[in-house]
């Protein structure tokens, strides 16, 4: 039930909103077009899927500034869990 | 020595001048002297938002070219003691002034004010270099939407590469309502975003309108976006007053969405 929850507010326009801006900044800053962004993230999406259960879908990727440009992928992961650690 | 203050956001319509006139305002009410500086060449504003359009006589081109003297050039406001404008000129444009001489007139002004606050043009061209170039500090104004965070984010780096100290964000336009049912970002969700601390959120408020029809701005009056804008002063003035997000509560929803996020 919580996951139909979740499902639900993603797909409100502000959460929209938040994932193609998060989308878009990575793009400016890279200077990547959307298209290698999109091969990128099915990259990182195939070789994390190989250990684990992940949903293509739902990975965010942004650059932030700092001392270096760097990049973070963020994967929500369905599965394998072990039982109790989460 | 008085600390300059740009107010910019890359986008137009935002909501700088605005801004700009309620934070001189509300400086001004808690007893800085303070000048307000329209360094929009060509489209001024400030003069309307501020009520002050028909007492214009010379304008920073003037005074920057040396046909006027800086007092003969300077408004005050009637209603506030503290609080002056430097209009801009109407009739030149961008390239009517460099940053050098911005720098200049800024000196001029530092004997006699706390504050020297900046309103920016949009863009990132003539105009912007002009009006950051003296300033020490920066706020970056946004809304809530795509389009503004994106220029924002541009403006950003543009004021970290040209070692600006100090940046702050302000998002204008809240509407608690569409946050809470999931339809607008939050203010939480746009810190993330820019990654820029908070100075302040300003609600979304029809007197802002009002306000700006009469040209009698609203800071420190009893409405939610005049609270917002005097806590944004005093802020400003280095106080602790604590953050009263117009849209803190997301719901159940944004709560898990969030933890979602988060885990």
């Amino acid at each position: 039930m919580d996951r139909r929850l979740a499902l639900a507010y993603r797909n409100r326009s502000g959460e929209i909103a938040r994932r193609r801006l998060k989308f878009l900044l990575t793009a400016d800053k890279t200077g990547f077009s959307p298209e290698t962004l999109e091969m990128l993230r099915e990259d990182i999406c195939r070789a994390v899927s190989k250990y684990m259960d992940v949903d293509p879908g739902q990975i965010e990727m942004r650059v932030r500034n700092g001392l270096l440009p760097v990049l973070y992928a963020a994967i929500p992961i369905k599965g394998p869990f072990v039982r109790g650690t989460i | 020595m008085s600390e300059v203050i740009v107010i910019t956001s890359g986008k137009g319509g935002v909501g700088k001048t605005t801004t700009s006139a309620n934070i001189g305002t509300g400086l001004a009410i808690l007893g800085k002297r303070t000048v307000m500086i329209d360094t929009d060449i060509g489209l001024r504003n400030l003069d309307v938002v501020m009520g002050l359009e028909n007492r214009i006589v010379y304008n920073l081109v003037d005074v920057v070219e040396g046909n006027c003297r800086m007092k003969q050039a300077l408004i005050r406001d009637k209603r506030y003691p503290n609080l002056y404008l430097l209009p801009s000129a109407q009739t030149r444009d961008k390239s009517a002034v460099n940053p050098e001489q911005m720098i200049k007139l800024i000196d001029d002004l530092q004997e006699e004010f706390d504050y020297i606050l900046l309103d920016c043009p949009a863009g990132i061209e003539q105009g912007f270099k002009n009006a950051v170039a003296g300033a020490g500090r920066a706020l970056v104004v946004t809304t809530p939407e795509v389009s503004a965070i994106r220029d924002a984010d541009r403006i950003v780096g543009l004021l970290e590469n040209g070692e600006m100290k100090s940046i702050h964000l302000i998002i204008n336009r809240v509407r608690a309502d569409m946050v809470r049912r999931g339809d607008m970002m939050s203010v939480d969700d746009v810190m993330d975003i820019l990654a820029v601390p908070l100075l302040g959120a300003v609600p979304e408020d029809e007197a802002i309108v009002i306000s700006t029809n009469q040209g009698e701005p609203l800071a420190g009056t009893d409405t939610p976006a005049g609270q917002a804008y005097l806590d944004i002063c005093r802020r400003l003035l280095g106080e602790d007053v604590p953050l009263s997000l117009p849209n803190v509560s997301y719901g159940f929803f944004g709560r898990l969405a969030g933890l979602l996020r988060r885990a």
